[in-house]
């Protein structure tokens, strides 16, 4: 699924990274706790989270992640949009809640473990 | 790679907003060094792990990397409180951070079991009362 397909299909704003919205991406991961991001993400692309400060985009980036979409209207801080754009990595927000935001990609299939579904 | 390439960082404990800036710095280092992507993120996550935990309990420490031939040492010092039971501090979901943390994302006491899931050897030692050394091992 390209990240222009995730904006779509989540009615999402483009905060940072327009350009990349060609990308490819093949599964993502839902979840406000970066702790387990870190223990269980493998190579899910995509975060989607309700949790607002730089460490989320710090978590993506160690884990190789492309794109953040802030669910629940959550905005990111100027501080968390410049680290994204200096990490090339796609910001995105949408009003959705969490279960729904999540539903809404994998019913389209954009998968969570990484395997085609 | 025939010498020993290092660097050294110190994580300042004061801001927890700014924790992380040394894994992020080391990660763009190794990819200029050319280190597989799988490493480069296994050393990264531990890394990161490591300098949250010096912020949220130790008010910050120092890290080094030492890139080997054929290996990685990151080696993780601080002069905070010390871990009184290790053991207890590995298992998973296991957590001393207070609840102010936990609201920040962190907390979930995933820091010490993900630096020993990423590295290939993890030796800890600590002192109540004097501070914490971790040292982890990466094969290439």
């Amino acid at each position: 699924m390209k990240i222009s397909e995730i904006q779509a299909l989540l009615e999402a704003d483009i905060v940072c990274g327009e350009e990349m919205l060609d990308k490819e991406v093949y599964s993502a991961c839902g979840s406000d706790m970066m702790s387990d991001v870190l223990a269980y993400v493998k190579d899910q692309a995509v975060l989607l989270t309700g949790l607002v400060n730089p460490q989320v985009v710090r978590t993506a980036e160690m884990m190789d992640m492309i794109c953040i979409v802030f669910v629940r209207s959550k905005c990111p801080t100027e501080e968390m949009i410049s680290l994204a754009r200096e990490s090339g990595m796609v910001l995105l927000k949408t009003r959705k809640r969490m279960y729904e935001a999540c539903g809404k990609l994998y019913a389209c299939g954009l998968c969570g473990n990484g395997e085609a579904k | 790679m025939s010498e020993v390439v290092k660097f050294h960082f110190l994580v300042d404990g004061e801001d927890f907003t700014s924790a992380g800036q040394a894994s992020v710095q080391m990660k763009k280092s190794l990819r200029q060094l050319g280190i597989s992507p799988e490493i480069i993120r296994k050393l990264s996550i531990a890394m990161y792990e490591g300098e949250i935990n010096m912020v949220i309990h130790a008010g910050g420490g120092e890290a080094d990397v030492l890139i080997y031939e054929d290996h990685i040492e990151l080696n993780l010092v601080d002069r905070g409180p010390g871990i009184a039971n290790i053991e207890l501090a590995m298992q998973e979901g296991f957590s001393t951070a207070p609840d102010n943390i936990r609201s920040l994302g962190f907390g979930a006491g995933m820091g010490l079991p993900n630096m020993k899931r990423y590295s290939d050897s993890i030796q800890i030692n600590s002192k109540v009362g004097e501070g914490t050394q971790i040292l982890m091992t990466f094969h290439l």
